[in-house]
């Protein structure tokens, strides 16, 4: 950008603004330039709001890896533009200091996390879920009927998903045999 | 979802979001959109300022969407049954029926069985009703066939064996006066609300009805949903623009993973899960495929086996052959009879069952109906891995409320996830959009994409038993799992979602290659030439590429269908049973809304895409309702597990009595679970727990708060646990608004704000004065940090659940309240 613009210098504009718009002086160009400032520039994305089921359109915009703004999408049909306060707000689940950042452990009988690294936490996880696999597999049920199943197991999640995560995920699941299968759709 | 299953065929929103601005009537029970579901609104309130539709809005408060209605009936908790049971009387009482739409397209006229007999006649059960093992043998329940194995019909409707007959005794008895004393709705409100719906019989007038937790989450949830699929369907308000019962779903992709079938009881594509019975291939889809002999239905599940055998060839690929019955033992089997199902699960790992446990996108500790329970099993495990974006009370039970880590023996795992505008793929909403997302940034620190974290995890365990062997290894180690080196594309998922040929192969005339996509599951195959992840998404990936990704705003009908706008299953279908929305030659009831319509010169149908392309009924054509094997609305409901027809029966920890089947408080069939100590339950009032609570949700957040009360906007706004009152309980307790309250149930204790208003009155019930307190359940102990939020309120929630689908009862419990 040419002109660097303080936070001062918009606030400013923006207070002149009203007194200006009030004597009714067409304020449409340093509006649009106004806005440009955060977005110039930016990669921008549609996305479908992560939380109620209603789909509204999203636009994020991009800048150097950061999420910069997030705002409703006025070509999308059924939400026109519009967001409820959680939608609105879905530049801070981009932005946000208490995400988790590192795999963490915690040990038998401990009392804290520890961060470990991938590698260490899935090989440990896949050992675990070996391990109780073979111990407790059932090939037939009391009756004696072939049943290929594991019960000591267990999965929930989940519909923050998306579909083809849901997808493989419950196809993984399934070729361990795992039968208790659930997730936010039975609650 | 089971009831509306049951009643059309599939358990799905039948319409969609845009589509609410063409009703004239929109009644609202059991949901509350303007705070649940707010962008949705504008559609309600276009309809009521362009089509000047009325807003009937029933809930045990007063809601942001009551503020916008004309109506507004505030009535007890779980007492829908007997507001909408007194609904269909006064349908049938007052001819307002659909009469040429409910002897064609329902079973109204269908004979049942004489030996069937109903709660007026068994003192509040069907027959067939075992006490000793609370369940029902519904050997009766079932229609009288003729010759040729086809439903036996009266169209006069005067059989008293008729469905019809038996609908109109069975609700004989939910007179206004009933209604009302039940409810605890004042009298006139209720029959002006009737006047208005029963308004929407007529072709040219149509109702809709918006629900979501407020009906599901009670022990008749599935009926409360029978009993207004029941009255849209004597209305002839199913299948056309404007109408249906509208599930509102509550989060961005639940619809989409209960299509995938996270469920234990589902495959992909709503196709039974495998039972210990079907010892083979064959008898599965002997036993599963549902049959009928009418040749006017099209009874779409015929095509089972092709959805099954193309779905097994998605997961084992070529080394699923005919020769091997497709790999159909890799698939675990449940026994018969069984239910995997949430409770029943915590309830495995509360007696040490369970060793380990996946939490993936998911707080239990927080959602679990009975909480302390679910928390209290986490400490059984062996391991446990949470993925998630933030650290939850389910990651951190080990050191949560009453927990000694020190005797804890489970190891955690807590795994980074991304968010959603960290990676790529299609979501579907409530409506059956499919809608795709793109990646806008990378993940922060090392957090991984699910897709990612699912791909690692089964390449290491296959690794492991391609080294030393193991239990069964075969369905892991022959799994096909081919989605990209490094990173996983979803693209490639999405596309075995929608399916492709394995080889080269003709169907129905037209040529394929091997690896082409196939178009949709019209094209699907028995006999191993198809693979197909998910039928029911067959056509959203074809040959011309992501059909998710479409953005185009053209809108032919005006109806606000947009059929190039993202994908809509099944084959971008917006308006389920829209064949019942025409008459028997294909012209629409109402010529103002087509939805479709029958060109008799082309031969086709215009408009949306038909439910099934054949001509209209007396042309030669099918029944509306294609997915059941009658062929046409059921009525009748003979497949739910506690009666075909919706009874009203008192919530599991009501204190009142059941003043229409004295004998039979509760639903008998309800699922109870009573046998650890921690599964505490008050049958009938106890003096100790007065007052009658129930949850909900507020706008500033979602679900158990985890995405929610980690943002700083967001807590702001609603910043802790509260319990909504009324001023007359706030007196009688000493309490006002602002104060720290404790409230207390049989399974345990929260603190939580007193917000004393008047949006929730004390009814009279029974005599009694019912004092009805309201509790959001979005909060816990681990956010925010220094606790200031207050618990869950699940910790009070009883473990009582549906029969039919074991969705527990968080609407209606029993709870006491003090100053704290």
């Amino acid at each position: 950008m040419d002109v660097k613009f303080t936070r001062r210098d918009f606030l400013k504009l923006s207070i002149g603004s009203l007194v200006l718009s009030s004597l009714g002086i067409n304020l449409e160009p340093v509006k649009a330039y106004a806005k440009e400032l955060k977005i110039k520039n930016a990669k921008e994305t549609t996305t479908i709001c992560p939380y109620c089921s209603v789909g509204c359109g999203i636009i994020v915009y991009s800048k150097g890896g950061k999420v910069v703004n997030t705002e409703g999408d006025p070509d999308h049909v059924i939400s026109r533009g519009k967001l409820c306060p959680k939608g609105a707000s879905l530049y801070q689940l981009a932005n946000n200091p208490t995400r988790l950042l590192k795999p963490l452990y915690r040990a038998p009988y401990s009392d804290k996390w520890k961060e470990v690294s991938w590698d260490w936490a899935l090989d440990r996880i896949a050992k675990l879920v070996k391990k109780t696999r073979d111990k407790y597999f059932i090939y037939k049920n009391e009756k004696g009927q072939v049943v290929n199943r594991v019960e000591a197991i267990a999965h929930v999640g989940s519909a923050a998903l998306d579909n083809e995560e849901c997808y493989i995920l419950q196809k993984f699941l399934r070729a361990l045999g795992i039968v208790y299968i659930e997730h936010q759709a039975r609650i | 979802m089971a009831a509306l299953a049951e009643s059309f065929g599939r358990g799905a929103m039948t319409n969609h979001w845009v589509d609410m601005k063409n009703s004239d009537v929109i009644l609202v029970m059991g949901g509350n959109p303007a705070e649940n579901h707010p962008v949705s609104m504008q559609w309600i309130l276009k309809a009521k300022k362009e089509r000047g539709a009325k807003l009937i809005v029933v809930d045990p408060k007063y809601t942001r969407t009551a503020s916008q209605a004309d109506l507004f009936i505030q009535i007890r908790p779980g007492t829908d049954i007997a507001f909408l049971g007194g609904l269909v009387k006064y349908i049938i009482d007052n001819e307002l029926y659909f009469k040429d739409y409910i002897v064609n397209y329902t079973d109204a006229a269908f004979l049942v069985d004489p030996n069937f007999k109903d709660t007026e006649d068994l003192g509040g059960v069907f027959s067939g009703y075992d006490p000793k093992k609370k369940k029902y043998n519904k050997s009766t329940w079932k229609y009288q066939l003729d010759e040729n194995g086809i439903p036996k019909k009266d169209p006069t409707l005067k059989d008293p064996n008729c469905v019809f007959q038996l609908l109109k005794k069975h609700f004989s008895r939910y007179t206004i006066d009933v209604v009302s004393e039940i409810t605890g709705a004042p009298k006139e409100k209720i029959l002006e609300a009737y006047k208005i719906y029963a308004s929407t019989g007529k072709p040219n007038r149509v109702a809709t009805e918006c629900y979501a937790m407020g009906w599901t989450q009670h022990t008749v949830g599935t009926q409360n949903i029978r009993c207004m699929a029941i009255i849209q369907l004597l209305l002839g308000n199913i299948g056309m623009a404007g109408g249906g019962v509208n599930a509102l779903r509550g989060e961005s992709n639940v619809q989409g993973s209960t299509d995938m079938c996270l469920l234990f009881h589902i495959l992909p594509g709503y196709l039974p899960m495998v039972r210990a019975s079907h010892v083979d291939l064959k008898t599965y889809i002997k036993k599963t495929t549902p049959k009928s002999n009418d040749p006017k239905s099209l009874n779409w599940w015929k095509h089972r086996s092709k959805y099954i055998v193309s779905l097994l060839k998605a997961f084992w690929g070529d080394y699923a052959t005919p020769e091997n019955d497709f790999c159909f033992n890799y698939l675990p089997k449940l026994d018969d009879g069984k239910a995997y199902s949430w409770y029943d699960l915590f309830d495995a790992m509360y007696k040490g069952k369970i060793k380990g446990f996946f939490a993936w996108g998911q707080n239990p500790a927080c959602s679990s109906a009975n909480a302390n329970k679910a928390r209290q099993a986490l400490s059984k495990l062996d391991w446990l891995v949470c993925v998630n974006l933030w650290d939850s009370e389910t990651a951190s039970f080990w050191k949560g409320p009453g927990m000694d880590p020190k005797k804890v023996k489970t190891e955690v795992f807590l795994l980074p996830a991304a968010a959603s505008v960290e990676k790529e793929g299609s979501i579907t909403n409530s409506g059956r959009w499919l809608q795709w997302r793109y990646k806008a940034v990378e993940p922060p620190g090392e957090a991984r994409r699910d897709a990612e974290i699912v791909d690692e995890l089964y390449k290491r365990i296959k690794a492991l038993y391609e080294k030393e062997g193991g239990a069964f290894p075969d369905p892991i180690v022959k799994l096909n799992w081919n989605y990209g080196d490094g990173e996983v594309d979803t693209k490639l998922i999405a596309k075995e979602v929608n399916g492709y040929f394995t080889k080269d192969t003709t169907v129905k005339g037209k040529r394929f290659r091997k690896g082409q996509q196939v178009p949709n599951f019209v094209y699907l195959k028995d006999d191993g030439s198809t693979a197909c992840g998910n039928w029911l998404y067959s056509g959203s990936y074809t040959e011309e590429g992501n059909m998710m990704a479409r953005r185009e705003k053209i809108d032919p009908t005006g109806l606000g269908m947009y059929p190039k706008w993202a994908w809509c299953w099944p084959v971008n279908r917006r308006v389920l049973y829209n064949r019942a929305s025409v008459d028997l030659m294909g012209n629409p009831w109402d010529p103002e809304r087509p939805v479709i319509k029958w060109n008799p010169s082309t031969k086709k149908w215009v408009g949306d895409v038909p439910d099934g392309p054949q001509p209209p009924l007396a042309l030669g054509g099918v029944l509306p309702f294609i997915m059941k094997p009658t062929g046409v609305g059921t009525i009748f409901g003979k497949g739910r597990a506690d009666g075909p027809f919706p009874t009203h029966y008192e919530p599991a920890e009501s204190p009142f009595k059941n003043i229409l089947y004295p004998k039979v408080r509760i639903n008998p069939v309800a699922r109870i679970f009573k046998d650890t100590p921690v599964d505490k339950l008050v049958l009938g009032g106890d003096p100790r727990f007065p007052y009658i609570a129930t949850t909900y949700r507020v706008t500033e957040h979602w679900q158990t708060g985890l995405m929610t009360r980690n943002m700083p906007w967001l807590l702001e706004l609603e910043p802790q646990v509260f319990v909504e009152m009324s001023k007359e309980l706030a007196k009688e307790i000493g309490v006002k608004s602002g104060d720290k309250v404790i409230v207390t149930s049989p399974r345990g204790k929260i603190w939580a704000i007193a917000v004393v208003t008047e949006r929730i009155k004390p009814l009279r019930i029974e005599g009694h004065t019912c004092h009805i307190v309201g509790i959001p359940w979005h909060y816990g102990w681990r956010w925010p940090e220094d606790g200031s939020g207050g618990d869950s309120v699940n910790l009070l929630t009883p473990p009582a659940h549906d029969p039919n689908t074991s969705i527990q009862e968080t609407k209606c419990f029993a709870v006491n309240i003090k100053r704290a």
